[in-house]
């Protein structure tokens, strides 16, 4: 019993009750309220967003994360599901520009493209075409005035100038939990010292940032500023590293808004990564901020409240459940592009040319794991976009009688949209070169190496087990990247055939004669007299692993080659790449930036994995592939370059270290109110440009989502009626038990 | 009781030591502290002085058991297993390896998971113990025949079909719960809807069946003949003899799980969307965290032995007869 009473109030109706009420009801009359005052809100009942009156029209877009991003500090994040957050509030000097193509770099805070000068012996300025007299090259980057950083409390300062937040003592944090708890904040200008102090971050050792490998072979004093490091700091884990006192030879700041970078010889690749988040500015204020005492304990890091100057700022961060951006109210006032490619004016992309960016308020990203419930919360409007899982493919995707892909009605009816891109990406298997049997440059392990190329279908893969969503590969790089080159021109002359306008496979008798040429003749190794045996390792597993690699056995079988599947996890994989005892693997790789040198480093001798620990998975090593490798690295894009990628391409293409594989396709579903959508693969900062309709999401989300609540009022109705018999029977047994 | 209570919790001390350090060798059979560094870092431009840097700072340059470059007790403390190990038994978890205090975390984690699991527990056993006790007053019947042939076919289907044919029957086709999310407060209800239907319709079979043999034993005995002779009927028969006397295994069986009931289900969290504590570990050993791994095995294995515990003393509470030496 609970017994609830109160005295009377003149001034207030009384609403308490002054008689016993029975738990059962109290439980029973809240059920009934929340119901009650769910029917009477504006949303479905299946809406699995709070309903706080803002979010029904507001400029939101909803999206998702299926893994807690493990770092959100520009110094390490590397990894998409990272980007998809810090690269919309960190802003590295340059980004892509989202409608050109091919990709173009240009200025996001810098006022203007760096500006480059190669310098040789005593600093002797030389031009950029002297490769071999460049001793190094000057980027001098200039960054525009008065932009300012996120409001935040490393910057938050008190009426005399000083920072309140910056010299707390444990005490000052007993009521501190998360970030939003420090009740102040502040702001500040942006300036070149906090590019200077993000670079020497990257230099930081105990930062361990992934890029610091590529960065000490180019940034000049970048090794002697980690030693200083180590030095001065001897303990990683003493708090605040303070770095602007260390001076990093290579990079310092020239007035307020103006800094150098000063590389070893010539690396033009260096403007792509100053596109990237690694390159983005780091106030010294917030690194010394989350380095007090305390904090770390509360797990208030930089790693988890990210300081940028970009056009959102991470508001709410509870990546088990949901992660929140909202617009940056010191955001500088970028606007969108008015330029683009010729059809982007009529597929509405240029609507909001001139428009200040951001374009939407708020972007709400929900912990979905599984892909089951995120494609039905697409479907039900929830989600503004979606990738097209195996399971849901046939659902979305219909073949018409040509061959070409189009939405299927389901998609049609909800107003559903399709875009799609080949990825700047390749998945290749590797021929360990150093392996006796397929490896080396014996014309025998060629021949064996080009027969399996031809034997493994990758057009009969991508139909199977893609669902069409690739292009098999003609070699390392992929289409949209320079270098890459369509039509007959580009075929693999040892792979394809060009026929009736397209390459077309070279059929398996050719593969045989050059197993036969290779001296494998139908696959008999004359050494031991049986089959060939050839070992494949990989980390696939699974059902869906299983049925892939029972094909790829049978690809090998057509030439007589009996293929050992030697499956296991990653960890082992890797060691087994480290160590070169693997002989065929399967691996791929994702363009850091849209230049051919990302492909082309993948099989450059000096980059191999056994003997450099590179990324060279092959240990492919071709003397005149590396002269022309280092030759075609230092020069831009053009005839001269193309010329000597095509003769790289033809080197690689005759000695076949790897099955050139493909390049997978990627399908994006959107629904009619998520405007300006462009693929974009190089740039990551693409939630600017992005713009809702909200009121016809809302109207829709409405309009789909109408509860059907009969069927269980009928299996009430069912349950309740079936029980009768039960009931007539039990009161029968009752009377029976009492006589 | 005091005297057992104590000498239990001793017991305790080398169960979870060999549970440790089995969870430590099967840990590091699959995982090399190399492989985790490798993990953290990422697979782009790693280099080995980044890897080894890695290793030094977290601990994890350390031998695994045994030190040999050092002397006297050294040789054994300074290695990765007591120095990832000593804190647990003060219930001291330390830090994540990618620096998040795990205390924290599951002191976050565990309310979701609690959220369904205690209502799962509750209102399943309400309804279980209903139809068990249904299906004992119509034994021998075509209900009864019926009842168990539904309980087995229930039993028979995989949990992951009742949550994905209940999300797809309510979330989708019906429309009246969300498909997957989660909230705090009032607005959470609707959320917590779905899962717990789908946990108790999941567990209706299995549980029903054994409540209905638990039942059926005691339905059968002396003192209910005796209720019966005296004319008592069968509804106070069965719900205050039968229940009351079937209640000793039914009690010690759902206490056992009481502690463990905070470390939440792997597939419905992930299929929810629910931030709890099931998918914790899971993500810890797919992201080769070991500081939560072996945090959470360290803790799993103490609230079973908490909860065998708890077991024991519920039988005297229950059964007068039962005394603990």
């Amino acid at each position: 019993m609970n017994y609830i009473s109160g005295k009377n109030n003149l001034s207030q109706p009384d609403y308490t009750l002054n008689h016993p009420v029975n738990s059962r009801s109290t439980i029973f009359i809240f059920i009934l309220v929340i119901f009650m005052l769910h029917a009477c809100s504006d949303s479905a009942w299946n809406n699995p967003y709070p309903n706080d009156g803002t979010d029904n029209n507001a400029e939101v877009i909803y999206s998702s994360f299926k893994e807690r991003p493990k770092r959100l500090d520009p110094v390490s994040s590397y990894s998409a599901n990272e980007y998809q957050f810090i690269a919309q509030i960190y802003e590295p000097p340059l980004q892509y520009h989202y409608l050109l193509r091919p990709y173009t770099l240009i200025p996001l805070t810098a006022s203007k493209l760096p500006d480059v000068r190669y310098y040789a012996e005593n600093g002797v300025l030389v031009d950029e075409n002297a490769v071999d007299s460049i001793v190094y090259s000057e980027y001098t980057i200039k960054i525009n005035k008065g932009i300012m950083f996120q409001p935040h409390p490393a910057f938050a300062k008190n009426d005399q100038g000083e920072s309140i937040y910056l010299n707390l003592t444990e005490n000052d944090l007993n009521n501190i939990h998360i970030l939003s708890d420090f009740e102040n904040t502040g702001t500040r200008e942006l300036t070149a010292e906090d590019y200077v102090y993000q670079l020497k971050r990257i230099a930081n050792p105990y930062l361990h940032s992934p890029i610091a490998g590529v960065m000490r072979k180019y940034i000049l004093g970048f090794d002697d500023f980690r030693k200083k490091v180590s030095e001065t700091y001897p303990n990683s884990n003493e708090g605040w590293h303070d770095l602007r006192e260390i001076k990093l030879e290579g990079v310092d700041a020239i007035d307020r808004y103006t800094y150098r970078i000063r590389i070893k010889g010539k690396y033009p690749q260096l403007v792509y990564w100053m596109a990237m988040p690694f390159f983005s500015p780091m106030p010294w204020e917030a690194e010394k901020f989350y380095a007090q005492e305390g904090m770390e304990e509360r797990n208030i890091s930089l790693n988890w409240y990210p300081v940028g100057t970009g056009p959102f700022m991470l508001t709410e961060n509870n990546p088990n459940l949901r992660m929140v951006m909202e617009k940056n109210p010191n955001f500088h006032g970028e606007r969108y592009p008015s330029e683009g490619e010729q059809e982007d004016r009529a597929k509405g992309l240029l609507v909001d040319a001139g428009k200040v960016l951001p374009l939407i308020d708020k972007a709400v990203y929900s912990l979905e794991k599984e892909s089951i419930p995120y494609w039905n919360k697409f479907l039900q409007g929830y989600y503004d976009t979606s990738g097209i899982s195996s399971d849901s493919f046939d659902q979305a995707i219909q073949f018409s009688s040509g061959g070409d892909i189009q939405l299927t009605d389901l998609m049609k009816d909800k107003g559903i949209k399709l875009e799609t891109a080949v990825t700047t990406s390749i998945f290749y298997k590797g021929f360990n070169m150093l392996d006796p049997i397929v490896g080396g440059k014996s014309e025998s392990a060629r021949l064996l190496r080009r027969a399996i190329s031809i034997a493994v279908d990758y057009e009969e893969y991508i139909s199977i087990f893609a669902n069409g969503r690739g292009v098999a590969s003609q070699g390392p790089v992929p289409p949209g990247i320079f270098g890459n080159v369509e039509g007959e021109e580009g075929i693999n002359p040892f792979v394809y055939d060009w026929k009736f306008g397209e390459p077309k496979r070279k059929d398996i008798e050719t593969a045989k004669k050059l197993m036969v040429q290779a001296g494998y003749a139908d696959g008999i190794d004359p050494k031991t007299k049986k089959q060939l045996v050839l070992n494949f390792d990989t980390p696939a597993a699974g059902p869906d692993a299983k049925a892939q690699l029972n094909w790829m056995r049978k690809q090998y079988q057509k030439i007589g080659i009996q293929l050992v599947i030697r499956a296991t996890d990653y960890n082992r994989f890797q060691e087994k790449m480290r160590n070169g005892t693997s002989q065929i693997f399967q691996w791929g790789w994702n363009a850091d930036y849209p230049d051919p040198e990302n492909f082309f480093f993948l099989l450059y001798g000096p980059n191999s994995k056994v003997k450099h620990h590179g990324e060279n998975a092959a240990n492919y090593s071709n003397p005149e592939y590396d002269r022309l490798f280092e030759k075609m690295k230092n020069i831009k894009n053009g005839p001269e370059r193309l010329i000597i990628i095509k003769e790289m391409t033809k080197i690689l293409q005759e000695d076949a270290p790897w099955l050139w594989g493909f390049h997978p396709k990627a399908y994006s579903l959107f629904h009619d109110w998520y405007k300006n959508v462009k693929p974009n693969l190089m740039a990551n900062n693409l939630l600017k440009y992005r713009r809702v309709d909200a009121e016809s999401r809302a109207e829709k989300r409405l309009e789909w989502n109408k509860p059907n609540y009969m069927p269980l009022v009928y299996l009430g109705i069912f349950l309740l009626i079936s029980f009768i018999p039960a009931i007539i029977a039990f009161r029968k047994r009752e009377r029976s038990s009492m006589k | 009781m005091i005297a057992y209570i104590v000498r239990r919790i001793l017991y305790a001390i080398p169960i979870l030591i060999g549970v440790n350090i089995l969870t430590f060798l099967l840990f590091f059979v699959v995982n090399s502290p190399d492989d985790m560094a490798r993990m953290f870092l990422g697979q782009k431009h790693v280099t080995e002085e980044q890897i080894q840097n890695w290793k030094t700072e977290r601990g994890y340059h350390y031998p695994l058991f045994y030190n040999a470059e050092e002397k006297g007790a050294d040789k054994l403390t300074k290695t990765i297993f007591y120095t990832k190990s000593i804190r647990l038994f003060v219930f001291d978890f330390g830090r994540s390896d990618s620096g998040r205090d795990i205390s924290f975390d599951i002191s976050q984690r565990m309310w979701p998971s609690l959220a369904i699991a205690v209502p799962q527990l509750i209102i399943g056993l309400l309804v279980t113990i209903t139809l068990a006790l249904l299906i004992a007053f119509f034994r021998g019947t075509y209900i009864d025949y019926w009842a168990v042939v539904i309980c087995v076919a229930l039993m028979s289907i995989s949990s992951l079909f009742y949550i994905i044919g209940g999300q797809y029957i309510m979330g989708k086709i019906l429309r009246v719960v969300p498909i997957s999310g989660f909230e705090d407060g009032v607005f959470g209800i609707k959320f917590l809807i779905l899962p717990v239907l789908i946990g108790i319709i999941g567990g209706i079979g299995s549980s029903t069946r054994w409540y209905r043999t638990i039942f059926l034993e005691e339905i059968n005995k002396d003192y209910v003949r005796t209720a019966r002779a005296k004319g008592i009927s069968e509804q106070l028969v069965l719900f205050r003899h039968v229940l009351r006397n079937a209640l000793i295994p039914i009690l010690t069986g759902v206490v056992v799980i009481l502690p463990l009931l905070f470390m939440g289900s792997l597939i419905t969290e992930s299929f929810f969307g629910i931030p709890g504590l099931g998918s914790y570990t899971i993500d810890a050993i797919n992201r080769q965290d070991f500081s939560i791994v072996r945090s959470m095995v360290f803790l799993g294995a103490f609230l079973y032995i908490i909860g065998l515990l708890l077991t024991d003393i519920s039988y005297t509470i229950v059964d007068p007869r039962v005394r603990l030496n």
